[in-house]
């Protein structure tokens, strides 16, 4: 196990929440793919600790730390989520587009 | 010399009070307190000048110019300002004395004239505005202050043309009188620019003496040509000219006095004929020997004045409206003035006698012609209209203004004694003495159309049988307001000429001239024996043409069934259709339709051009604020992408 | 104490806003009362001030004022990051802009007594845009002036789409976004000056012992003159106004035409002439051929409209031409006949709008066809027309004659070919003035009547008060122009004197 297999595992995560992101249109799946981007960058923040830094302490608190940003930021999400579709019936976001223009 | 000024103010300050008073307080509440007012300041006005005329000439003082008083107007450098003043000379003095005459004598006439209109009260603020923008004018000390009355008196003579406003024809009349004059005053602003910038002086004193030969080697740019300031003076002086030539009506631009007579007939009989006229040709009168410098310009004087005078002579042989047979009388006497003026230039050398019969034939000219009108007036008032056809058989009726037209036309005409001869026959003598042949033919021949149209409106109107049913019902009687002015006329009609003969003789010359002067004059005796036989002839072809026991009055005044020159000439030459056509169709129809087009559809245009523009640069901008999260994403990934990978980005 | 005074004079309006918030909008009478109040309160405390400027000519000034012989001079550090200053100062040509604003300022509350709409926003509205304009004229710091200068475009737009009337939102946003293209000119001009001019202050004062870098100068300036000149409607920017002052209430219009289109004409000569005169020498003949626009085809244009404001309109746009003319003769007659037409245009204009909107309250209409002969049953306000239509085309006696003469003669000392032939061509159209004045006013007030026109009542107290007072300083400046061009003269000499001063560069060299 090298860094770059790490880093290329994360590229891989990254790609796959990027992709998610722009093909879903569901926006719990939108929401997900996220997660999993923030991942990605994690795996990153981990494996330059461990691989790189003299201090791996400093790269594992940050990613515990976007963890917890993370936590915070879904419930809120998931909150305006839940009252969006009691709103509109729907998630999909392409109908989602009253902020156009 | 003179030791009393603060009289010389009272001249300017009562009719402005007259104006003031009433305009704003007498007149809407009395109309008789109004023109009570206005005869009291005036006639103080008339004595004022009276008394100033006498002490000048007595003083000794005489001919010099001198300036009485002067107040700062406006500085533009510190040598270069213009003031209001007075400049007493022969000439201006002449002025004052007849314009507060005239201006009295109409003051009491209109009286009569005016008596029961709506709005007799702001008729005299606005004759009283009148005199005192004319006597300002008259007193003019430089250039500026006479430009600055030059527009009052145009603009009084506006509202008075215009003073029955709720009569379509008068109001524009009014409108086209304002616009002529102003339309010459321009090229006058323009000459006055140029003048004052080459001679850095407004003065007439300055500019009367003037030498051409000083400018001959500096040039100046005119825009639209180079020339030496020399060429620029004399351009300049043709400019000033110009608005001579406007306010005194010369052909081609003469259309608006005839019309003019619209307005009621004591404003006729002061602007229009008495003074405000030949403002213009006091202006060249004023300046000179500054135009005496050019002999073209002096040509143009000359021509200007003479062809208006037989223009305008014929066309009053057929008219039927007896104030616009006096309107263009009053041109054809103008043009008199103006080509006696221009007449005393021959060759490199001049003659002065022009320059006194021109002032000498203001003088009389004033009294008979605005006796004229006064009369012409009360006919109107009489007979309640203008036209030849209803009078006819006023003689009996009204025989004191009989008596006082009879000798009116007579002076216009040039039968001795009367005023008009001793002035007239000064002119054509002019015309002769410098050399001006076919001038001084026309001017014999005038001399005859004169006699002939003034005698056919007065048998017409005093004559024969009556024509009208107030005539013939013999409601027809003498206004005491409005004879007593036209009796008081009579006086100076008749006694002006010989009376003031000696005076003009001495006194009358144009001032220190920079061109050389011919002294040794031609004599001719047997002119002024030809002008009265030409006269007498004109006298007897009228009587047989329309009093005479044979005349056919019908005839005479059938305007229909006529030859075609007849018609021509009735119809002023369709001069009149001419201007309106011109203005109509080139200047409102033409140029200010081209330049509503500019303004409308280019610059509008490109306007909206540019607005649509930022339009559709917007709803390019907006279109991509789709609302479509993964367009922004994929834009997003894709920018950072190309940011990465192809490095440098412009921004 | 003076000095005191003087800055009241921005801060009055602004305090009586402030003091009618709390009144609710129903006690109109009130408010309409405080406002009219303050309105000629700060007028005689302008004429006050003027007499003062005029008594103390020739004593001594204040050093840090001298080199613009400013008296009332105020300087307080303001905004320090900018080093930005809160300078006013006060001479000859700005305490006349200052009397001419007070005095249409106060027209303007009187004549829009019974405007339909929010009155109390709307005479607060009119206070706001006083101040603003009060402050362009004082100011001698360009951050303050550009801060004012901004202020009056926005109350502008909210009067004329507020209380407007026919295409009014059109009008409105056209003049603002006009408005607002110019500032964004001159702001972007103002911060070149700053930044090249070595110097790290924005006073005039200050500013006025620099010389800018002519290649600096040579682009700024035209950019700078134009931004100014867009709301002086110099063509090609004049688009704006005949709409905008079409659709703007009576005293906005004469808000517009009488003071705000001034401003543009100040700031051209009081900041881009005065702090770029090299540049000046080099440009201003050529800004003089857009003139033949302006001057020759405005009265034109007048001629063929029927609308009495679009009349109006292309009038004052063929006058703001004339002041162009002044200011690019470069002489001091002509920079003299540029400011004098600038007051004088001032109240002209004034009194045009006021009488045009008083008849508009009567006859409903503004398009002349059918109006005629209102004159035997308003002849208070046919006189007033009338007066304004004489003024306007320049007689004698009135101010407009005066400010006239003066530029002609001026601009003819100006030796550029293309100045004289603009010039010429003004001299000569004063006929057309003539033509469409007297068209308007004899098709308006002359003639027929119409029977619907029976039931018009003249002028009240109010209006005629208004009208009075304006005819009033028209013939006040046209009889004695004397006193009011020495004080002219003395605030134009440094400007000038700057102007001689300076070497036009040789184009391309």
């Amino acid at each position: 196990m090298t860094l770059m297999n790490c880093l290329i595992l994360s590229f891989i995560l990254f790609g796959i929440g990027l992709w998610g992101l722009m093909r879903r249109r569901h926006l719990v799946g939108m929401l997900i793919s996220t997660e999993i981007m923030l991942n990605a960058a994690n795996m990153n923040f981990i494996s330059f600790a461990y691989f790189s830094a003299k201090d791996a302490t400093a790269g594992s608190v940050f990613s515990i730390f976007v963890i917890a940003v993370t936590a915070c930021e879904m419930a809120v999400a998931l909150a305006i989520i839940v009252s969006m579709y009691r709103r509109r019936k729907s998630l999909d976001v392409e109908q989602l587009r009253d902020l156009h223009d | 010399m003179i030791n009393d000024v603060s009289i010389s103010y009272l001249i300017f300050l009562m009719p402005l009070l007259t104006f003031v008073v009433n305009g704003l307080f007498l007149g809407k509440r009395s109309a008789k307190g109004a023109a009570a007012f206005a005869i009291v300041c005036n006639g103080i006005a008339m004595v004022s000048a009276l008394l100033l005329a006498v002490s000048y000439f007595t003083s000794g003082y005489a001919p010099q110019k001198a300036i009485l008083f002067e107040l700062p107007f406006l500085k533009f450098a510190e040598t270069f300002a213009a003031n209001i003043g007075l400049l007493v000379d022969p000439l201006s003095i002449m002025m004052l004395v007849v314009v507060t005459f005239i201006a009295f004598l109409v003051n009491i006439y209109s009286v009569g004239y005016m008596r029961g209109d709506r709005a007799e009260g702001r008729f005299f603020a606005l004759l009283s505005l009148f005199s005192f923008s004319m006597l300002g004018l008259v007193a003019a000390t430089n250039l500026f202050q006479m430009f600055i009355f030059w527009e009052l008196v145009g603009v009084s003579s506006y509202l008075l043309i215009g003073f029955w406003y709720h009569k379509p024809s008068a109001v524009s009349a009014s409108k086209q009188a304002f616009i002529l004059t102003r339309f010459a005053d321009s090229f006058f602003l323009l000459g006055i620019v140029i003048v004052s910038f080459v001679v850095q002086s407004f003065d007439f004193e300055k500019i009367n003496a003037l030498t051409l030969s000083a400018f001959q080697s500096q040039t100046i740019d005119l825009g639209f040509m180079v020339m030496t300031k020399a060429e620029a003076l004399v351009l300049g002086g043709v400019l000033i000219f110009t608005g001579g030539w406007g306010k005194s009506a010369m052909f081609p631009m003469h259309i608006w006095l005839p019309n003019a007579m619209e307005g009621p007939t004591p404003v006729s009989s002061i602007i229009h004929s008495a003074t405000m006229v030949v403002a213009g040709v006091y202006l060249v009168a004023r300046l000179f020997p500054f135009f005496a410098l050019s002999g073209s310009t002096m040509n143009l004087i000359m021509v200007v004045g003479a062809f208006t005078m037989v223009f305008a002579a014929v066309i009053a042989c057929t008219q039927k409206d007896i104030k616009r047979i006096l309107a263009y009388s009053t041109l054809s006497q103008l043009g008199y003035m103006m080509f006696s003026l221009g007449a005393c230039r021959m060759g490199d050398v001049v003659v002065t006698t022009g320059w006194t019969a021109s002032t000498y034939h203001i003088f009389t000219h004033a009294f008979f012609k605005c006796s004229l009108f006064l009369i012409a007036g009360s006919l109107i008032h009489q007979v309640h209209t203008n036209d030849l056809d209803a009078m006819g058989g006023l003689r009996k009726k009204m025989p004191l203004t009989y008596v006082c037209a009879l000798i009116s036309i007579l002076a216009i005409s040039g039968i001795p004694p009367f005023s008009g001869f001793f002035s007239k026959d000064e002119i054509i003598l002019t015309a002769f003495q410098g050399h001006h042949y076919v001038v001084f033919g026309l001017a014999l021949l005038t001399s005859g159309l004169t006699t002939f149209y003034m005698f056919r409106l007065f048998f017409l109107a005093f004559h024969g049988a009556p024509r009208s049913e107030s005539v013939k019902a013999g409601h027809v009687h003498e206004d005491f307001f409005m004879t007593l002015p036209i009796a008081i006329l009579a006086v100076p009609a008749l006694a002006s000429g010989f009376a003031a003969k000696g005076l003009f003789e001495e006194f009358f010359v144009p001032g220190k001239l920079n061109v050389p002067q011919l002294v040794q004059l031609a004599e001719a005796h047997w002119i002024p024996y030809v002008a009265v036989a030409i006269a007498v002839v004109a006298l007897l072809i009228a009587w047989v043409l329309y009093a005479s026991p044979k005349a056919k009055v019908e005839r005479a005044l059938d305007d229909i069934n006529r030859g075609s020159v007849y018609k021509v000439i009735y119809h002023k030459f369709y001069f009149d259709e001419m201007y309106y056509a011109v203005v109509r169709q080139f200047v409102i129809g033409g140029i200010a339709r081209a330049a509503r087009f500019i303004q409308d559809y280019i610059i509008e245009g490109i306007l909206a051009f540019v607005v649509w523009f930022v339009h559709t640069l917007g709803s390019l901008v907006r279109r991509a604020q789709s609302g479509n999260l993964t367009f922004y994403l994929g834009t997003l990934v894709v920018g950072v992408l190309l940011w990465r990978f192809f490095g440098q980005l412009p921004f | 104490m003076d000095t005191l005074l003087f800055n009241l004079i921005w801060l009055i309006p602004l305090l009586t806003v402030l003091v009618c918030v709390p009144i609710p909008g129903t006690k109109a009478k009130l408010i309409k009362g405080i406002h009219a109040f303050s309105g000629t309160f700060v007028l005689a405390l302008v004429g006050y001030l003027t007499y003062r400027v005029y008594a103390l000519s020739g004593t001594p000034i204040d050093d840090k004022a001298a080199p613009l012989f400013l008296r009332f001079f105020t300087d307080i550090p303001w905004i320090n990051s900018l080093n930005a200053h809160y300078i006013v100062g006060a001479d000859g040509l700005n305490m006349f802009l200052l009397l001419l604003t007070a005095v249409i300022v106060w027209g303007g509350i009187l004549v829009s007594w019974e405007i339909k709409g929010n009155q109390k926003v709307f005479f607060a509205l009119i206070q706001m845009l006083a101040t603003s304009v009060y402050g362009v004229f004082m100011s001698m710091d360009l951050v303050l002036f550009f801060v004012f200068y901004e202020m009056e475009a926005l109350c502008m737009y909210l009067m004329i789409a507020g209380y407007g009337s026919g295409r009014k939102d059109y009008g409105g946003k056209k003049l603002t976004l006009t408005l607002a293209f110019g500032s964004s000119m001159i702001l972007a001009t103002l911060f070149g000056l700053y930044f090249e001019s070595g110097s790290t202050s924005w006073s005039l004062v200050e500013l006025s012992k620099i010389t800018l870098p002519t290649s600096f100068q040579m682009w700024a300036f035209p950019l700078m003159f134009m931004g100014f000149a867009v709301s002086s409607s110099l063509f090609p920017f004049h688009f704006w106004s005949p709409d905008g002052h079409a659709s703007a209430p009576t005293a906005v219009s004469m808000l517009a035409a009488g003071v705000m289109m001034k401003m543009g004409a100040y700031g051209c000569l009081r900041v881009a002439m005065f702090l770029m005169p090299e540049a000046a020498k080099v440009w201003l003949p050529y800004v003089v051929a857009l003139l033949i626009f302006n001057v020759v085809l405005g009265p034109f244009i007048a001629l063929r409209h029927k609308d009495l404001k679009y009349i109006t309109a292309y009038s004052s746009i063929s006058h703001l031409g004339l002041i162009f003319l002044g200011l690019a003769a470069i002489t001091p007659v002509g920079l003299r006949g540029a400011s004098l037409q600038m007051i004088s245009h001032g109240f002209l204009t004034g009194l045009f709008f006021a009488t045009i909107g008083m008849i508009y309250e009567r006859t409903h209409t503004r398009d002349i066809t059918e109006m005629g002969g209102i004159m035997r049953k308003v002849p208070f306000l046919g006189v007033g027309f009338a007066i304004a239509g004489f003024a306007g085309l320049g007689l004698p006696g009135f101010s407009g004659f005066v400010a006239e003469s003066n530029i002609f003669i001026g601009a003819f000392a100006q030796d550029s070919t293309l100045t004289r032939v603009v010039t010429i061509l003004a001299i000569l159209s004063i006929t057309t003035t003539a033509v469409y004045i007297l068209q308007t006013a004899n098709r308006m007030l002359h003639g027929n009547m119409p029977a619907k026109y029976e039931t018009l009542t003249d002028a009240n107290l109010r209006e005629k008060i208004v009208v009075v007072v304006l005819v009033l300083c028209l013939l006040l400046i046209g009889i004695f122009p004397g006193w009011i061009a020495d004080m002219l003269d003395q605030s134009i000499a440094p400007i000038f004197a700057k102007l001689a001063a300076a070497q036009a560069p040789v184009i391309g060299g």
